[in-house]
């Protein structure tokens, strides 16, 4: 290998660290309180009315913005280097790359439809 | 406890034409013998056609390398007794084409390690009058990964360098990344060239057994996931500054 171009998986690294990030510190969070406590009713649970107003908080909109896309484009690139490496699929780079990521972009555009409609 | 243990040494001579196998030998057991004490006990007393390479005996060369039951081990600092009752299987390093016995062919790997320009660089015509002053700050940020002793233990461990050849890997890796850190060089951009490809540094997937089996406790994940951060830094200035690369 000579000196040739640099790589452009820097975009889609960084995109996987953040959601790393937010999936190991902040989707947790999420899981315990509406998955675990608030159904098992160990903790007062909000009314729907409720939720849906903050959910409607224009910070609340950025936050789940940035949550979701970032945990999207993070499992894109486990299960793309799953695919290539446990699987043995190397060959098939090309489509699996666009395969992942075009499933995180097409999530993401339904995110931002979701949180302007909601 | 039985004063011998079982050796099943892997045995390939191309010469031959035939295929990869194992010998069984009966070595003495003894408390202070280490693996390439046997394997010297088996060249010296048993068969002398068996091949493999060793030197300093004390965890320096980098040389004895081999995989012990599986695992990545220099057999010059593992004790036979660890294996005890055995039998202990001892086979060349994975991932390396094997030239006899178990000598691995390292030119691939010598080849990357040039490649990634682990010594310094200078961009000026720099020439100290006396010796370059380092603080033990400067020292401190470089000096885990300058332990490295060149012993590829870390590319048999690594799955990825199994699954891609071209995988510049993780010593290499992490000695190109000892340079970046040293305050004398300059040298970053070369290697970057060759480093921020793609069988370079994000051909790694972080499965971290490179520094699990490092006989020295280099951590050339680490390394990889710093010159990863590094390289990402470097690609957004190029794409937000493409004219500031000279």
């Amino acid at each position: 290998m000579s000196a040739g171009k640099r790589s452009n998986e820097p975009i889609v690294w960084i995109l996987f660290g953040m959601g790393g990030f937010l999936v190991a510190f902040f989707l947790p969070v999420h899981v315990l309180f509406y998955g675990l406590l608030f159904p098992a009713g160990m903790v007062h649970a909000p009314s729907y009315q409720q939720t849906l107003a903050l959910v409607r908080h224009p910070l609340a909109r950025v936050y789940l913005f940035a949550l979701l896309t970032f945990c999207f484009f993070h499992a894109a690139h486990r299960m793309r280097s799953t695919m290539l490496d446990v699987l043995n699929l190397r060959h098939l780079n090309t489509v699996i790359a666009f395969l992942c990521y075009g499933g995180a972009l097409v999530g993401t555009v339904f995110t931002v439809w979701l949180l302007m409609t909601v | 406890m039985s004063d011998t243990i079982i050796l099943e040494v892997a045995r390939f001579n191309p010469e031959d034409g035939g295929e990869p196998s194992y010998q069984s030998f009966e070595v003495p057991l003894r408390p202070d013998w280490m693996v390439l004490d046997g394997l010297n006990h088996i060249k010296d007393q048993l068969d002398g056609s068996l091949a493999f390479r060793w030197s300093c005996r004390m965890g320096i060369c980098g040389s004895c390398g081999m995989m012990v039951n599986g695992v990545p081990t220099l057999t010059c600092e593992t004790l036979l007794m660890n294996y005890a009752p055995g039998p202990v299987r001892v086979a060349p390093l994975d991932h390396f084409p094997v030239v006899k016995d178990l000598v691995v062919d390292l030119d691939d790997f010598l080849a990357k390690l040039q490649k990634v320009r682990p010594w310094v660089v200078r961009k000026d015509d720099f020439k100290p009058a006396r010796e370059f002053m380092q603080s033990p700050a400067q020292l401190e940020a470089f000096h885990q990964f300058s332990l490295c002793i060149n012993c590829t233990l870390c590319y048999a461990a690594c799955p990825v360098s199994g699954l891609d050849p071209d995988f510049i890997g993780p010593a290499a890796i992490a000695l190109a990344h000892r340079y970046n850190l040293d305050s004398r060089d300059q040298g970053i951009e070369d290697r970057l060239d060759i480093v921020s490809q793609h069988e370079g540094i994000w051909d790694c997937t972080v499965v971290g057994e490179c520094s699990v089996v490092c006989p020295k406790h280099v951590d050339p994940s680490l390394a990889i996931q710093q010159f990863k951060l590094t390289a990402t830094k470097e690609w957004f200035k190029s794409f937000l500054l493409p004219r500031g690369k000279h």
